[in-house]
């Protein structure tokens, strides 16, 4: 598929996702909300399990921290778009800063010390109930109109947002740092030693990873207007976001996109037929496809795999 | 003859309690090809390391063209011209060969961006001899052949100096005469060349100086064919039975 075509593709799905209010009832609405929203954090963690290799958690770290640090200033009374642009920046700044230790670790280190983090952050925000509200969450100022409006305008938000993750991917992929980062992805020492600044590079892809998970918390915390640490902080979150990322294909600028809206449609596809096994008959569907799909979706040759099915088809007609 | 560029005063690495280099002090003079040479656990490969900050030094100095050096990152030393290539070779493997060179040019020999880097990446193919090769990934390659990418890579850095680790290693006889060819041809551009070498018949053929190290020790250091026949170094190679004997049956002979 040449890359033009790729873009097409790209722009008829997000012209899909955003006029789900001109056709479809409020439920599909909602998913395509949840489908811009997942793209977005599968987006961000490309940056740093994708093009870094570093196979990051901390996903749910991030987001959870934006809910929170949207939530809280947007109650202080700071406009709702200046409390999203606050949870960047302090979520971004938090991962800057715990790039420098984290990042030290590699492979399954890395993997489980980035696991923690969630926890840690989780701890922090439920034990500190004077600020947070602890166990009990925290309301938030809902933005007001009907339903009807008020689900447009989080489409609308979280489409901006995956939109803008997407082009600082799209730059990214094309400049020296992804150049720099695909190196580390490959072989570290390497780069280190062909004079690529892995330290500096890799925290630059941690806070890539990390500040747009902070502006998606915040828009999700406008959204729902309740917040809690088990909800903010979830595990099934920063394990789902990367399992989208291989799905569709890590390291690639169009993988995330094409994962979480595949995940996500499987999994509408089986909560809504086979409620009590969800989630095992997702797992096992998971586990095939990354097993019989390294590159993930968009690594598979189709035109190979048409032209071995055509040969197959044809074989019999042959031997006659 | 001028100053060194390089300078090594006392330098030391050990790893807990095994003394990989013990006060180590040398000079490497511009344009000059220097042969390291010691045993297997020598220190060879450490002190590159050292040199190259990959590791840091237990103790002493490095200073390259007058500037103190010690302990600097591995990726400052690509930037200031040390290059280096791997006793075993680091590839980026799903990379082209293009791509592998086109790293070095762009992140070590400071091009302003990727097109200018892939065209100095092209010009190092066609020194090396990879021309042919520049769209296969990495990994295809032979042996031999990433021996060259390695070094491709590492001249795209633009180095002053250039440490070469064990590259004659694993290949065939012809496969060292083409890469004896190369490294002369390396030399001929001006790089100060550091080869750390088993095969007698390379270190003969190429190198100016022969430092000998053994169990982290410099113990000798000189013109190639005096290095051959010094009794310490012959010592250190077979062993002191065997150097004892062999001293026996020269004098009585
Ligand atoms: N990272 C490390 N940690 C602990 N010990 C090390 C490390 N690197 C090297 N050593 C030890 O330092 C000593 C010197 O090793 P080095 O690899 O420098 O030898 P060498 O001269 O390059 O040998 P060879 O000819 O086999 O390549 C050895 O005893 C080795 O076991
Ligand atoms: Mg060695």
């Amino acid at each position: 598929m040449t890359q033009r075509l790729r873009y097409i593709i790209f722009a008829a799905w997000v012209m899909v996702l955003a006029s789900t209010p001109l056709w479809a009832e409020n439920y599909t609405v909602r998913l395509a909300i949840i489908v811009a929203m997942y793209t977005a954090l599968s987006q961000s963690w490309n940056f740093i399990g994708g093009f870094t290799g570093y196979p990051s958690f901390s996903t749910a770290a991030f987001f959870g921290l934006g809910c929170y640090a949207g939530a809280l200033t947007q109650n202080a009374g700071l406009p709702v778009i200046l409390a999203w642009v606050f949870a960047t920046l302090f979520v971004g700044l938090f991962a800057a800063l715990l790039g420098g230790i984290i990042l030290r670790l590699r492979g399954h280190y890395f993997a489980i010390g980035s696991f923690g983090i969630v926890e840690v952050v989780r701890l922090v925000i439920s034990s500190w109930g004077d600020l947070t509200g602890g166990g009990d969450g925290l309301n938030v100022a809902l933005v007001t109109g009907s339903p009807n409006v008020v689900a447009q305008t989080f489409l609308a938000v979280m489409i901006a947002i995956m939109l803008i993750v997407f082009a600082v991917t799209v730059v990214v992929d094309r400049s020296r740092l992804g150049f720099g980062l695909r190196c580390i992805q490959q072989n570290e020492d390497a780069a280190d030693m062909v004079g690529v600044n892995t330290t500096r590079y890799k925290v630059y892809a941690y806070t890539m990873s990390a500040m747009f998970c902070g502006t998606v918390g915040a828009a999700y915390a406008s959204w729902t207007g309740y917040i809690d640490p088990s909800d903010s902080f979830s595990i099934i979150m920063t394990v789902k976001v990367p399992v989208m990322c291989l799905l569709g294909g890590v390291g690639t600028v169009f993988g995330p996109v094409v994962g979480a809206a595949a995940f996500l449609l499987l999994e509408e596809f089986f909560w809504t037929r086979f409620l009590e096994y969800n989630r095992a008959i997702l797992g096992a569907v998971i586990v095939i496809l990354i097993f019989f799909l390294p590159g993930g979706l968009l690594g598979i040759r189709y035109r190979e795999l048409f032209a071995r099915a055509r040969a197959r088809l044809s074989q019999p007609g042959a031997a006659t | 003859m001028s100053a060194p560029i390089l300078v090594l005063e006392n330098v030391n690495k050990h790893f807990g309690g095994i003394h990989a280099v013990t006060d180590v002090s040398m000079g490497l003079h511009e344009g000059e090809i220097v042969a390291l040479i010691g045993p297997n656990g020598a220190g060879k490969t450490t002190l590159v390391n050292v040199i190259t900050g990959v590791h840091s030094a237990s103790g002493g100095c490095i200073r390259f063209l007058g500037v103190d050096v010690t302990n600097q990152r591995p990726f400052q030393a690509a930037r200031r011209g040390l290059a280096r290539t791997f006793q075993i070779v680091q590839p980026f493997p799903r990379m082209t060969v293009l791509e592998n060179v086109a790293a070095g040019a762009l992140f070590g020999g400071a091009h302003a961006n990727l097109r200018d880097a892939m065209a100095a990446a092209r010009e190092q193919l066609e020194f090396t001899g990879l021309t042919g090769f520049a769209d296969r990934a990495a990994s295809a390659l032979t042996l031999a052949g990433r021996k060259r990418l390695e070094l491709a890579k590492s001249l795209a850095m633009k180095p002053k100096i250039l440490m070469l680790d064990e590259v004659n290693a694993g290949l065939n006889s012809s496969e060292i005469d083409g890469a004896l060819t190369l490294i002369r041809r390396i030399a001929e551009r001006g790089i100060t060349i550091l080869i750390i070498e088993h095969l007698m018949k390379v270190v003969l053929s190429l190198a100016h100086r022969v430092l000998v190290l053994h169990h982290g020790q410099l113990i000798a250091e000189g013109d190639p064919s005096k290095i051959v026949s010094d009794p310490k170094v012959i010592e250190a190679y077979l062993g002191e039975k065997f150097a004892r004997r062999l001293k026996e049956a020269s004098s009585h002979g």
